[in-house]
């Protein structure tokens, strides 16, 4: 096109060469698989050529090198927490530092291996290496996750924000308020339960499998069909009205609940992965005390 | 009957009315004549109850009548009590039908037959006579009128008020007020702007529509009018509105034909040109003044104060300085050289073409708005990426443009007389090239609002302006050596057209070589291929598009209509043949963008069938990002919502890199084949929000970023005129503890924007913060980028430039 290119700023122009579509996996075509992927290639590769007598072991000096590599990545692993929270300036980007934990992290499955010479046994050693690999193992589900559910938690939500999903649960409730004042006690009741009932209660477990049976506003709802669902329509009976609600509540409701619950399921797995970390700190530290106060 | 008077007036408006109660004073015999039972007609005709205004407001008065801000009512009861104190010599009922004889023996021949005899005249008629008529179709109907007397009349009625002037916005305001009236008032102006109504009219205006009061379309003109409707031509396409009553407030137009029998010439042919006049107000023809609306002076006060001059002036006074001449005198004071304000104001007038057709009197409210500087040969006037948007004129000397960044030794120059910075006027960007001083020069710094005052005023400068901005852009996109001698014939076959959003300018298959350019705003060009339009491309403001058919022949190939309301320049395709013909390097580089633009088509045409749901689904995302703003954006925030998780980390780094306010919302906006558009600015190519600061706050800095600066008075005028939601009105919450602080020991509310309930209870109690405009400035100044790019972990938030996203050719390349 003929004199379209305006001119722009060097600096939103680095961001937008930034890869405009490749996600963290992606990233730079891969290049911190490619390093990640090099060094373990390495790794396995010395391991078999390097020969420790009397067999491999964390105490050689080639464990020791690995050892060090391995502890020194964990703690840049852990910064992630740190440069994603901590907005600095500069030339840095969050997606190449996601990427890059990533593949290191995976390294580590291979060099922290290797290190150990598989010698596993029942004690603080095997405890570090074993809270290890559940973190990473953590990180894999997170990855998977992060893979699967944007789109689906994209498609669930439709254009509508959780402030507004909340906010029509609201102002449903409000109208199921008004048109129940004049129900018999019974079915007021029913309605009462559906309004004081915290739709999103039980628990993280619940939240999870986004399992509700006993959903009062479906029980009422299901109650309020059996009495009502014979009558024939009569166009101002206040008992269609509030069944019309119950039937909006449920549907509000659903999508709210399915929302919720791929929200946890793309954050539940951090209350493993960082614990976890902290707990792999310190386990680190006790092995790596204890290999110097042994030695 | 014949009488003798020193002075004739005619016209008992503001001016007539000073000028005969200055005669008055000055005991010099005078007839103030006026065709009907009262004084001042047209402040008589305004509506009951109106609210007339003083403004200048550093204007002082010196007419013998008072007036000062108030209700109608009370300055004509005013002016009819002092004006029989001064005992003014009034006749009513007296039309003058022609002006005969000379400067010293005038006859004055009135409608009633009398003859009026005077040494010298002074026309104060004004122009309300006459106002601009509707043009459009149906602009004849019995039901549209020019004029408002009393707005309690109306009751029940869709009403539409044409043209948002002071005279309009007070008659909607009028309709609009009384609920009880229940009245649907609409009102339209034609810009997006309103330049020529006072800013307390404006301000009234925005609150009455803010209170559901009435309906305001900018950027709007009628089309059509039919019994019953009204169809506006809005930048969002066609609106067909009921209407029962239109009153059309589109200015008015001097009476030309009696003016001119009186032997008075005129500045120019145009419709609404001016009297031409001498600093004292005499015409053409001596012993003939014109003051007032007539004059070009719409304002109260300078009417009065005019009225009050003219007489010193007939009456011999040749030491009397008009009431604003400390004002010029000092702009004027650092110029070198000892000239008169008057001779500076006819020095600028005269060298600078644009000024022109300005009267003396014009001329000097011009430059009023205006600054006149001096700058030493070198000096530099501005730099490349400044911002900027005013007009820079040159009175004497000659300017250098530096067109390489890199070398500033290659130069353009624009002489005595040109007009540079049009760019930044017109497109609202940043300055594109350094700008020096040749020679020692003087340049006349005309602001924004001053240029849209001169353009509206002026069709002369408008036509200049356009004419001179036009042959630059053709020299700039085309180069190739092109000189501006080649333009001539070119420029004199173009035209400047609006076209409405949606509307085409090139219609697939259609006959028809001519060239378009776009000047603002933005094109699409799709094709039909089998049955459905599909989305080729997308041009910004300075493509250009038609070469094809007028180089290599047959008919249109695409179609290409407007994404937002844009003007284009539409060249005569013979003329710019010919030029083609005898420029073989032109020729040759419109065929470089002729191929590009035949690869692209043909690579649809070749997978129309293999790929026919990649180029729908494109197609139809192209569309949506469209439909979304995209069209009139420099720079937008995308998120691609197969990769966000949620975390809102892009919120979180926004509102930690300013202030601890978010500028996005990240959930908000539309959504489309998980393509987001997030409530982000969209940095417009003519940004709504900057149509109406009064702080004139809001700027394009030299990213292309549309900011705020801290002169923001929280108004809340941007945020009222974003179509897009993106402005907040928010104050700055406490500082936070640091991150570290948070992490380790729980301090503070941790990152992103804090609670409302945190920053409540941690607010400094003895600093109240007001609540200000915020919205994204693209992270400017702040090294490394928009923050909401660097800080997303999956690289789901992207920036991207729309002529960058837009083009079917990325599907090529396979990443669409």
């Amino acid at each position: 096109m003929a004199g379209g290119a305006r001119p722009r700023g060097a600096q939103t122009e680095r961001i937008r060469s930034d890869g405009t579509h490749q996600g963290f996996l992606q990233h730079e075509n891969l290049r911190w698989m490619k390093i990640a992927g090099g060094i373990s290639l390495v790794a396995l590769l010395s391991y078999l050529l390097v020969d420790v007598q009397p067999r491999h072991n964390g105490g050689s000096w080639y464990g020791y090198t690995l050892g060090t590599i391995g502890a020194g990545l964990i703690l840049w692993l852990t910064m992630l927490g740190v440069r994603k929270r901590s907005m600095t300036r500069g030339y840095w980007s969050l997606k190449a530092w996601t990427s890059a934990h990533v593949y290191l992290g995976l390294s580590l499955i291979v060099i922290a291996t290797l290190h150990t010479g598989f010698q596993l046994g029942w004690n603080v050693h095997t405890l570090a290496y074993v809270l290890m690999m559940l973190v990473i193992v953590s990180g894999i589900w997170g990855i998977s996750v992060y893979a699967f559910l944007p789109r689906v938690l994209s498609a669930n939500r439709d254009q509508t924000t959780e402030t507004q999903m909340l906010a029509t649960l609201r102002s449903v409730d409000r109208q199921l308020h008004d048109a129940a004042q004049s129900l018999p006690q019974g079915t007021a009741d029913l309605v009462r339960s559906s309004l004081d009932q915290d739709p999103f209660g039980g628990g993280i477990l619940r939240r999870l499998r986004n399992r509700y049976q006993d959903c009062a506003t479906r029980l009422a709802h299901s109650e309020i069909r059996a009495t009502s669902g014979a009558a024939p329509k009569s166009g101002d009976d206040p008992l269609e009205k509030v069944d019309a609600l119950l039937e909006k509540k449920i549907s509000v409701l659903a999508r709210t609940r399915r929302h919720l619950q791929l929200k946890a399921m793309l954050e539940v797995w951090l209350y493993i992965h960082v614990p976890m970390t902290f707990a792999l700190i310190a386990a680190l530290v006790a092995h790596i005390v204890s290999v110097f106060f042994y030695w | 009957m014949a009488e003798g008077y020193r002075i004739a007036i005619v016209g008992s408006g503001p001016a007539g009315l000073a000028a005969a109660s200055r005669a008055a004073a000055l005991n010099i015999t005078h007839v103030l004549l006026e065709k009907t039972d009262h004084l001042s007609d047209t402040i008589y005709k305004y509506q009951k109850g109106k609210h007339v205004m003083a403004t200048p407001s550093q204007l002082v008065l010196r007419a013998d009548v008072d007036f000062a801000a108030g209700k109608r009512e009370t300055i004509l009861e005013t002016w009819g009590i002092q004006t029989e104190a001064k005992k003014v010599n009034v006749r009513h009922h007296s039309e003058v039908k022609a002006i005969t004889g000379d400067k010293g023996g005038f006859a004055l021949e009135l409608t009633d037959g009398t003859t009026i005899k005077a040494e010298a005249v002074v026309l104060a008629i004004g122009t309300q006579g006459n106002p601009n008529l509707m043009r459009c179709p149906g602009g004849d109907l019995p039901h549209i009128q020019y004029q408002l007397d009393d707005p309690g009349e109306y009751i029940d009625e869709h009403i539409a008020v044409i043209g948002a002037g002071d005279a309009g916005i007070e008659n909607a305001l009028g309709l609009a007020t009384d609920a009880e009236q229940r009245n649907t008032v609409t009102i339209v102006n034609r810009s997006a702007e309103f330049s020529t109504a006072k800013d307390a009219n404006i301000k009234a205006l925005m609150s009455a529509r803010d209170a559901g009061r009435m309906i305001v379309r900018t950027g709007t003109t009628p089309s059509l009018v039919e019994p019953g409707f009204i169809t506006f031509d809005t930048p969002d396409g066609e609106a067909r509105v009921r209407c029962d009553r239109i009153i059309a407030r589109m200015g008015s137009a001097p009476p030309r034909k009696f003016i001119e029998a009186c032997g008075v010439e005129f500045t120019s042919e145009d419709r609404v040109a001016f009297p031409k006049l001498s600093p004292k107000f005499e015409s053409t023809k001596a012993g003939i003044y014109v003051i007032g609306a007539l004059a070009g002076y719409p304002l109260i006060k300078h009417c009065m104060n005019q009225g009050h001059d003219v007489v010193e002036f007939i009456n011999g006074n040749e030491t009397l300085e008009p009431a604003d001449t400390p004002i010029l005198a000092a702009k004027f004071k650092d110029l070198p050289g000892k000239k008169s304000v008057d001779e500076w104001l006819e020095f600028l007038r005269s060298n600078v073409a644009i000024l022109n057709g300005l009267t003396p009197l014009q001329m000097r409210e011009f430059m009023l708005d205006s600054e006149a500087r001096f700058y030493r040969r070198d000096a530099r006037i501005f730099s490349r990426n400044d911002p900027g948007s005013s007009l820079f004129s040159i009175a004497s000397g000659a300017v250098l443009v530096e067109i390489d960044a890199n070398d500033p030794s290659k130069t353009v120059q624009i002489g005595t007389g040109s007009i540079f910075g049009e760019v930044g006027l017109i497109s609202g960007r940043r300055r594109g090239a350094t700008v020096r001083a040749g020679e020692d020069s003087i340049c006349v710094e005309v602001s924004r609002s001053a240029a849209l005052k001169l353009q509206s005023s002026v069709p002369a400068a408008k036509r200049a302006i356009e004419r001179i901005s036009t042959e630059r852009q053709l020299l700039q996109m085309f180069g190739s050596g092109l000189k501006s001698e080649d333009l001539v014939d070119v420029l004199d076959n173009c035209q400047i057209e609006t076209i409405s959003a949606g509307k085409s300018v090139i219609t697939e298959g259609d006959e028809g070589n001519d060239i378009f350019i776009i000047r603002s705003g933005s094109m699409i060009v799709e094709k039909k291929i089998g049955g459905k339009q599909v989305f080729l491309n997308y041009l910004p403001a300075g493509s250009y598009v038609g070469e094809m058919s007028l180089i290599a022949g047959g008919r249109r190939t695409a179609t290409v209509r407007a994404a937002v309301k844009s003007d284009v320049i539409k060249i005569d395709g013979t003329a710019f043949k010919a030029l083609l013909d005898n420029q073989p390097k032109l020729l040759a580089k419109a065929k470089t963008d002729m191929a590009a633009r035949q690869d692209i088509n043909a690579f649809v045409e070749a997978k129309k069938d293999s790929f026919s749901t990649a180029v729908d689904m494109y197609s139809n995302i192209a569309n949506f990002l469209v439909e979304n703003g995209i069209g009139e954006a420099t720079d937008v925030l995308l998120i691609d919502e197969n990769l966000c998780v949620g975390c809102d980390n892009c919120e979180k780094a926004c509102a930690d890199s300013h202030e601890g306010l978010s500028r996005l919302d990240r959930e908000a906006g539309r959504t489309y084949a998980h393509l987001h558009v997030p409530t982000s600015c969209r940095h417009c190519e003519h940004p709504h929000c900057m149509a109406d600061c009064p702080p004139n706050a809001i700027h394009r800095g030299p990213d292309g970023e549309v900011f705020i600066d801290d002169t923001c008075i929280g108004c809340g005028n941007c945020q009222r005129n974003c179509p897009y939601g993106v402005i907040r009105m928010e104050a700055v919450p406490p500082p936070k503890p640091s991150v570290l602080n948070w992490l380790l020991f729980g301090k503070g509310p941790g990152p992103g924007e804090p609670s409302k309930k945190w920053s409540y209870a941690n607010a400094d109690p003895n600093v109240e913060k007001a609540k200000k405009a915020i919205k994204c400035d693209m992270c400017s100044g702040i090294e490394g980028g928009p923050a909401c790019v660097r800080a997303c972990p999956t690289g789901a938030a992207i920036r991207v430039a729309p002529e960058q996203l837009l083009t079917v050719a990325r599907l090529e390349k396979g990443d669409a």
